[in-house]
């Protein structure tokens, strides 16, 4: 046994252990937010960086799109505060959709980790708020300036010292002033934890700093993501998948070029920017774009500044995924969270048998404001007005050997809410929220199911709710011969239909039913085995004939 | 009769492998490890009630009382062993326990599969009722349609069925209304209903704790009255009661009625354990660890009460991890499991980094060392290799264990692979193991508010003191307990454990809008189940009753414990329930946030009988050196080097006996690592209390 062996063994527990540091602080983050999409959907990030910058550890959230924006944050921060500019008890902000996570809903944080008076890195974490003010979370603006209060990367404390001037400017643009507020305060609080967390490992493991531990991660992730991107038959593989939008259809379009030490996603081909809030930053297109590439070729290697590094992305000036500021971008996810399936086509190409069918895709998130009915139609006691942020999943793709997951969120993480508890929140009652039959593409494999939700304003209200779904004009589409999952539908219990993205109306005494796309099927459906056949009947999975 | 009048006492846990028995008579404590018998529990119990019987030299008749805890019902849900069952619920909900919370535990495993229902889909129904958030009847329930259903049901022949209805735990009428149409017309139905099992909002989590109250009710009742039956014919005259997952005692006709409540209970009974430890010291902080063959064990206890939640997973399906399993929402000892025990499997992954568990080599085929066809290098191994094992002196001497089988599967499947000695493999699995433990631990306490470094650790079962020294390290604890009788130690834990139920209700409301009246009846019902519930146990002696107020501010979703005096409340309680709150906030989260109104999400009462304080015992000071029966080399951790360490034998020392560190303490079931930067000392009860230098 020789030192040096040990110091390898040494740094891997090292490593592991800064992973549970940054997982700590995520933690504490969720146990302490306010924002319904951080606590219920882990809509937040956190992670650790070392002197120069460069994130060595993040903990895994519910959200994919935050990993790259993360990695690349705290770049930005040191160049536009400047490196001598930054002194211990420092705390850093911004919610810059184009140098933090692609919206003005996100928040990131940063803060400088001092030891003995030296700086030894920083920690960085980011969450959803619950209102950043403008019109609302909803893709209806026309620019940037519409979506709400922007802060560009400033001091949210100097030397321990908290910017009072920001926090009165913040509590006087947002809707819910306390709790965003209250949130900004968390994520400062969560990076003191990461740091305190951090100084007890380098005193039991007697570090002085992080670089050596950094070069050591830095270099493992690099290398076996280079190992799996070798064992890669190396090539050009594209693919264009064509999805609503709003107003007019997109085409994502996706070339992968594989290297011997690199893969390049390029968006070429892909459709101009929209004029309303479904656009994409390329910091967030490239995060999905990513998790695509490390779902099919790295699953288990942790995220850090080098095992991201081989996956390249780009993208052409003045393209849906590669905005530029002032286009307006809140709904961002929308078109985010259907970038993997179309990167997966092009994986397929390249790995045949490997990747799932297309799916649902995004969200169906669902905001309604409830609002009491004027005049003598009014609830006697007056009603209540209220904000209910519910998250919808319709069907995910069939895979190669197994059937696509019915009403699961991929390739978000979110968790659904409890009808009863939302019920609690505001007057809205839930008829329905079960599995929509027939939904699933048929195929060898079926296509996970989409699901059915009826939501009605109790007696004396209305609603009013920002739609930004999709898959309803191009329903998702099975593979090597498995049939597309169902279409998505916006309508009223009347009939009326609705549009699938912008504000909209349900009257007192209407319902609002959203059918959920169902995924696409994999392999011919004469393939199918009898016995998943008759299950799929006795389950009314399928539609009785 | 040899028991002079004191009182008998047997407490009883079945667990996957041993039945563990522990027989108490006075202070007196005789216990015995059978083969679980899979077929009949039962004949286990009786042959080992016989075995300690025999021991102890009394007759079954002398028994006054057998405490009873078992993962059979667990089980049951693990391996889908249970009544063919079908739910009656809401209509336009028939998917919720399918669809459960729309997401995927593992972010980037494109074949992810999640678990099952535990009712399939063509075994829900639906009636088209409803129930509105404030508890009125939005849609009355339609008795036609009651009755065609129940008609349907019995005539598909289905052994047991569950009633879940969107916000029953407000209303519970229809739920009622469908049950008693149900019994009238097949009297011995099985029949739960979730308003009953589990009153607490939240669909997913009520509905499926409500099936796998259903699952599991006909197989419980039928062993549970065959027990009962087996243990008279075996000539004992006393009463059954039964452990539950809250760690309290209930009568075997509340366990009958409801057997999810029985989830969990060994390990629970093992918290409890520990918590008389912690309760004989007069320590207010500790944390229990259990390692066993597969999985470890953590429970906060503090106050010298075991931390408990009101909602838990069950039947995890990818290496323990949260969200693989099902919820259950009932009260329990809350606790970590993770998949790191004696016989978890090492390898290395495409980072070239040393991995260990979750699976595991079990006892068949076993780690390497036991030579049963085992090939792969387990963490009992690496313990081998490292000194830490004597693999002359295991199970007492009992087994051989194969040092040479240790060393082939460490070199083929870590130290070749990564261009290491044997000894830097061995140390990576024992630090990698310990690593993943002491952050489950860490991540633990964070999640409740606390800092682990001022807790003293309770370590018990089979391979926990091997490895608890080093946890301690890790985790900066000073202070370690190793209790005697660890290796039954949930069996144990049953005697100590009081009679008493905890009830729990959702019951929603804001403080700006207070409402005493609402509050006061919330707590009495609580306050008359729970009592009922703890009567049936014991009718004499006053009964503790502590109630919780589960409270947030509004727009946050996760709820503060918040004790509550329990009494009668006025209108003007309304500013201490606040301060109480900010108090409860205060402590958790650093600091209060002003100008936000607070909610009262849900309640929990617990009735518990009084039950006679562990004898105190002094912490004992070092007085005559340990008597060392030999030295082996062994590894320390800490130090990264291998030391000469001295060897004890535990039932050599006697009260103040020490050992300085590095040192081994051998017994029969295990033995106790001291670390280079520890002593042991044997304490007046028979505990090692193994402490920094700086403190010892």
């Amino acid at each position: 046994m020789t030192n040096e062996l040990l110091s390898d063994v040494h740094k891997q527990i090292m490593w592991n252990r800064l992973i549970s540091v940054v997982e700590e602080q995520a933690v504490t983050l969720i146990r302490t937010a306010f924002s319904t999409s951080v606590r219920e959907s882990g809509d937040l990030s956190a992670g650790v960086f070392n002197r120069a910058g460069l994130m060595i550890a993040q903990a895994v959230t519910g959200t994919p799109g935050h990993v790259n924006a993360m990695a690349e944050a705290v770049g930005h921060f040191i160049n536009d505060l400047g490196r001598d500019n930054i002194y211990e008890g420092d705390v850093f902000i911004t919610n810059d959709p184009w140098k933090g996570t692609g919206h003005l809903h996100d928040f990131t944080v940063v803060s400088p980790s001092f030891r003995n008076g030296d700086l030894i890195g920083f920690f960085a974490c980011t969450a959803h708020v619950v209102d950043v003010g403008g019109r609302g979370f909803g893709p209806d603006a026309n620019e940037v300036y519409e979506e709400g209060i922007f802060v560009p990367i400033m001091k949210f404390a100097k030397r321990g010292e908290v910017n009072m001037d920001l926090v009165q400017i913040l509590r006087n643009n947002v809707r819910e002033a306390h709790q965003v507020v209250g949130d900004v305060y968390s994520l400062a609080a969560c990076n003191e934890i990461g740091h305190r967390r951090l100084m007890d490992m380098m005193d039991e493991f007697q570090m002085s700093d992080l670089e050596d531990l950094a070069d050591f991660i830095f270099k493992r992730s690099y290398d076996a993501t280079v190992d799996a991107i070798a064992a890669l038959p190396k090539g050009q593989y594209d693919n264009i998948m064509r999805v609503d939008g709003y107003g007019e259809p997109i085409d994502i379009a996706v070339t992968l070029d594989v290297q011997d030490d690199h893969i390049t996603c390029d968006f070429a081909g892909t459709s101009a920017p929209s004029p309303k809030g479904i656009n994409c930053p390329l910091i967030y297109s490239t995060a999905y774009a990513c998790y695509a590439l490390k779902c099919s070729v790295a699953p288990e290697i942790p995220n850090n500044h080098y095992s991201i590094l081989p996956f390249k992305v780009k993208a052409p000036e003045d393209c849906i995924l590669n905005v530029k500021r002032p286009a307006p971008v809140s709904v961002r996810h929308v078109l985010g969270h259907l970038v993997p399936d179309a990167v997966l086509g092009a994986v397929h190409k390249m790995l045949p048998g490997h990747v799932p069918a297309e799916g649902s895709g995004a969200l169906w998130n669902l905001h309604v404001s409830v609002r009491p009915l004027r005049g003598n139609l009014a609830p006697a006691d007056g009603g209540q007005r209220a904000e209910v942020l519910l998250f919808n999943s319709g069907g995910a793709g069939a895979r190669p050997t197994l059937d696509g997951l019915s009403a699961t969120a991929f390739p978000s993480g979110v968790h659904s809410m409890s009808i009863e508890a939302t019920e609690h929140v505001g007057p809205v009652i839930f008829w329905r929220k079960e599995l929509r039959d027939g939904s699933g593409g048929a195929g060898k494999f079926r296509g996970g199911l989409g699901q059915v939700v009826e939501i009605a304003p109790t007696d004396g209200h209305e609603i009013y709710f920002n739609a930004m779904f999709d898959r309803v004009a191009h329903p998702p589409r099975g593979r090597e011969g498995g049939e597309n999952g169902a279409p998505g539908v916006v309508r009223l219990d009347d009939g009326t239909m609705l549009a699938t993205k912008g504000r909209q109306h349900v009257p007192s005494g209407r319902r609002l039913v959203l059918e959920l796309p169902g995924g696409g099927g994999y392999g011919p459906v004469d393939e199918r085995d009898p016995e998943a056949q008759a299950r799929d009947i006795a389950f009314e999975y399928v539609a009785k004939n | 009769m040899t028991t002079d009048g004191k009182q008998v006492r047997v407490g009883v846990d079945i667990g996957g492998t041993f039945t563990d028995i522990a027989m108490e008579i006075g202070g007196d404590l005789h216990s015995t490890k059978v083969l679980t018998d899979y077929a009949f529990p039962e004949n286990a119990i009786v042959k080992g009630v016989e075995q300690v019987c025999a021991t102890a030299g009394v007759p079954l008749s002398a028994i006054d009382l057998i405490i009873h805890g078992t993962t059979l019902a667990t089980n049951a849900l693990i391996e889908r062993r249970g009544a063919r069952t079908a739910l009656i619920t809401t209509k336009g909900f028939r998917d919720v326990i399918e669809m459960r919370t729309e997401s995927r535990f593992e972010q980037y495993d494109l074949n992810i599969v999640l678990p099952a229902p535990l009712v399939s889909r063509d075994d829900r129904f639906v009636l088209d009722e409803r129930i509105g958030p404030d508890g009125a009847i939005l849609k009355p329930l339609d008795d036609a349609e009651v009755d065609a259903l129940c008609d349907r049901i019995i005539a598909a022949g289905f052994e047991s069925v569950a009633i879940g209805l969107i916000h029953s735990y407000l209303n519970d009428t229809h739920e009622r209304r469908v049950r008693d149409a149900l019994l009238k017309k097949a009297p011995d139905l099985s029949v739960s209903i979730s308003a009953e099992v589990s009153p607490q909002m939240r669909e997913f989590q009520r509905f499926n704790t409500v099936c796998a109250n259903a699952f599991v009710k006909p197989l419980m009742a039928s062993y549970l009255n065959r027990l009962v039956g087996r243990m008279k014919d075996a000539g004992t005259d006393c009463p059954v009661f039964m452990i539950h997952s809250g760690g309290g005692i209930i009568s075997v006709e509340s366990a009958i009625e409801f057997p999810v409540r029985l989830l969990e209970s060994g390990p629970a009974g093992g918290a409890i354990f520990a918590a008389n430890v912690a309760a004989a010291y007069g320590i207010d902080s500790a944390v229990s660890y259990d390692m066993g063959g597969t999985t470890a064990k953590i429970c906060l206890i503090e106050g010298q009460v075991p931390k408990t939640s009101k909602t838990f997973e069950v039947a995890r399906t990818w290496r323990f991890k949260k969200g693989s399993g099902m919820p259950i929402s009932i009260p329990v000892i809350e606790m970590v499991e993770i998949g790191a025990g004696g016989g978890s499997i090492a390898s290395v992954d495409n980072m070239r980094q040393i991995r260990v568990g979750p699976h595991s080599a079990g006892s068949e085929p076993g780690p390497a060392c036991y030579g049963r066809g085992g090939d792969k290098p387990t963490v009992t191994d690496a313990d081998l290799v490292l000194g830490r094992l004597d693999p002359d002196g295991f199970a007492g001497g009992t087994m051989q264990l194969d040092t040479d089988a240790s060393n082939g599967a460490m070199q083929r499947e870590l130290a070749d692979k990564l261009g290491i000695d044997n000894a830097t493999a061995a140390y990576g699995i024992g630090e990698m193991v310990d690593e993943n433990m002491s952050n489950a631990a860490r991540m633990h306490a964070v999640e409740n508010g606390k800092e682990l470094g001022e807790f003293t650790m309770i370590a018990f079962g089979g391979a926990a003191p091997l490895h608890a020294a080093r946890l301690c390290e890790k985790l900066s604890i000073d202070a370690l307990l190793i209790p005697p009788g660890a290796g039954v130690g949930s069996a144990i834990g049953f005697l100590r454990a009081p009679f008493g139920f905890e009830s729990v209700r959702s019951a929603y409301s804001r403080l700006s809008h207070f409402d005493a009246t609402a509050i006061n009846a919330v707590i009495r019902d609580l306050s008359d189940e729970a009592t009922g519930f703890a009567r049936r146990g014991t009718s004499d002696g006053e009964l503790d009753l502590e109630c919780t107020a589960y409270m947030r501010y509004v727009g946050q979703g996760w709820e503060v414990p918040v004790p509550i005096e329990v009494r009668s409340y006025q209108q003007a309680d309304e500013a201490s329930f606040r301060a109480l709150f900010n108090d409860c906030y205060e402590r958790f989260f650093g600091r209060v946030i002003d100008g936000l109104d607070v909610e009262i999400v849900s309640w929990s009462l617990r009735a518990t009988s009084q039950v006679t304080p562990p004898t105190p015992v002094a912490r004992t000071a070092r007085t005559n050196a340990a008597q060392v029966s030999g030295q082996r080399r062994m590894f320390d951790a800490a130090q990264g080097r291998f030391n000469d360490a001295a060897i004890v034998e535990r039932s050599s020392m006697k009260p103040g006996d020490w050992v300085a560190g590095p040192a081994v303490i051998t017994e029969r079931e295990t033995s106790t690592i001291v670390t280079a930067s520890r002593d042991a000392i044997l304490q007046a009860d028979g505990c090692l209390l193994i402490a920094t230098k700086a403190n010892a």
